[in-house]
């Protein structure tokens, strides 16, 4: 079976610094694969190999092969085409600084959409994901760095998805959103889970522990532990992921 | 003991002393700021009232006459018009296109660093030295003779790394997370600049550039040797004399035109020179007032 995505003894170095160490993981199609880990272990680093936005780092340096659909995402000539197929969602809100509307159509437009309809399609779908259509469908054109915190986040994810990714990465997306939201949006994902893959990076443990299939456990930009959530989190082979998901790290 | 127990909020000795520090610093820059304002009014309510019997309609309108003793500063001010003109067709899209580089696909290594060197310390020479440049460069080595474009050639570099320079400013105050929102997305990095990070950035890429008109319009040096000249006779009405300069015409300017008649010629009235002076300070203050008003509109239409 192919994977949606590979890593193959993947190494990135940031200067003189490394940030991930040999990382070889295996991200089935269609599932939600956590990844838990303290700070400076290498999360966010892992989702920016994938989409290559490393490169925008000068002195990101990357060893290894990250395989995206079996390819080796160093090989596809088009990086752009790679990343629409990836939706990214940051810990913190990014409103663009343009209507509502046109948050959500900006991806659709740069890779050729226009017709008036199809955008508007586009647009109302993706809100209504994010749990934020109904919060805003009659301001769609109002700025949407005008937005409060939780609600700019959900235009994030709605944007994320604004392009139909085949994987969806989000960042310890629920740090400027209320619990009530996120676990609205926790549902959403598990719905999404049949159309594409979603890695799901998050401080939250027990939010993993709620969604992922898979865990995968980070510490010091080494890949400890990965396993089915049921396991990582009942019967951790690793002490340091028993310590972690525990609560007794550090 | 007792006062502390009458009044819980009773000044220590260390918030006492801050109390006095602070008073004395901030009447000290107060003094400054008025200080800074008092010659500004001086210079402009002496340059009014010296120039006032000179100053109407038809001293800006008329050519001058009789050996610059009758008439007005037409030709001066439309060449100065020009050269403004020409030399910001000139340097505002190398400035801004060069600004646009370096803010956003040089990376960081010695290249982009002496590159933005050579723009900072180019901004510091002195306007006399364009002026010798100019002549060397654009007079006899390209071999343009006297005239205006020389004239805005040599004004165009002398403006060119202040319009760098406010160009990186205005694009660096868009945030980053924008353009990696845009990057994640897909979107290419010119796509990102023309929607999102130019749009965000362009009143204060303005600005800059109308700062530099100012500037342009005021220096004298650098067309001293590169195009000015004392008189010219241009025709006193009809399209001859809206368009009275090719590129390769001589040309008076205002800046010159003042120096000529403060200087070398004699029997020019004295509300002539004052007024020439108040024209000049007048256009200054009319640009600056336009980039002020560009840099509300930008205060009004922020969108973050």
């Amino acid at each position: 079976m192919e994977y949606q995505i590979e890593f193959r003894d993947v190494s990135v170095y940031y200067g003189k610094d490394i940030a991930l160490q040999g990382i070889n993981l295996q991200i089935p199609r269609n599932e939600i694969f956590g990844i838990i880990g303290p700070a400076n272990a290498g999360k966010t680093t892992f989702l920016k190999a994938i989409n290559r936005t490393l490169e925008f780092i000068h002195s990101a340096k990357t060893t290894g092969e990250v395989l995206f659909d079996g390819k080796d995402v160093r090989q596809i000539r088009n990086v752009y085409g790679l990343r629409r197929k990836v939706g990214v969602v940051f810990p913190l809100p990014v409103g663009l600084p343009m209507s509502i509307y046109e948050n959500v159509a900006y991806a659709p437009r740069r890779s050729g959409i226009h017709n008036k309809q199809e955008l508007e399609e586009i647009v109302v779908r993706c809100l209504k994901q994010a749990m934020l259509w109904d919060e805003v469908k009659d301001r769609l054109h109002m700025l949407g760095t005008k937005l409060s915190g939780g609600q700019q986040q959900r235009l994030t994810i709605a944007r994320a998805l604004s392009h139909s990714p085949d994987v969806l990465c989000l960042d310890e997306f629920s740090i400027a959103i209320d619990p009530v939201t996120t676990m609205k949006i926790e549902d959403v994902l598990t719905e999404l889970k049949s159309e594409m893959t979603i890695i799901l990076v998050t401080n939250l443990v027990q939010q993993a522990r709620r969604l992922a299939d898979q865990t995968a456990f980070f510490n010091k930009s080494e890949l400890v532990e990965v396993g089915t959530t049921e396991k990582i989190f009942t019967s951790p082979e690793n002490q340091l992921t028993y310590d972690y998901v525990t609560g007794d790290f550090g | 003991m007792s006062s502390e127990l009458n009044n819980p909020f009773a000044s220590t000795e260390q918030e006492h002393r801050g109390k006095k520090v602070e008073l004395l610093v901030k009447s000290c820059t107060l003094a400054m700021t008025w200080l800074l304002i008092i010659p500004v009014l001086a210079i402009i309510i002496f340059l009014v009232y010296k120039a006032w019997p000179a100053l109407s309609i038809e001293f800006l309108l008329d050519n001058p006459e009789k050996k610059m003793t009758a008439g007005g500063i037409w030709g001066p001010l439309i060449g100065t018009f020009f050269l403004v003109l020409v030399s910001l067709i000139i340097a505002a899209p190398t400035g801004i296109l060069a600004g646009v580089y370096l803010n956003e696909f040089a990376r960081d290594n010695w290249v982009t660093r002496f590159i933005n060197l050579a723009v900072v310390n180019l901004a510091g020479v002195p306007s006399i030295v364009h002026g010798l440049f100019g002549l060397g460069a654009f007079v006899y080595f390209l071999g343009m003779d006297r005239c205006l474009l020389a004239a805005s050639c040599t004004v165009a570099v002398m403006t060119l790394p202040v319009i760098i320079t406010s160009t990186k400013e205005a694009l660096a105050s868009v945030p980053m997370s924008f353009r990696v929102a845009c990057w994640n997305m897909g979107a290419t990095k010119w796509q990102t600049i023309r929607t999102i990070v130019l749009p965000n950035s362009i009143s204060g890429i303005l600005t800059g550039v109308i700062l530099q008109v100012a500037r342009a319009a005021g220096e004298t040096a650098p067309i001293l040797f590169t195009g000015a000249m004392i008189s010219s006779r241009i025709a006193d009405s009809g399209w001859d004399a809206m368009v009275p300069y090719g590129l390769e015409d001589r040309f008076m300017a205002l800046s010159y035109h003042l120096y000529i008649i403060s200087t070398q010629w004699q029997n020019v009235p004295e509300s002539f020179k004052f007024g020439t002076a108040a024209v000049m300070i007048g256009l200054v203050i009319a640009v600056n007032s336009l980039s002020i008003g560009f840099r509300i509109y930008l205060r009004a239409r922020k969108k973050w």
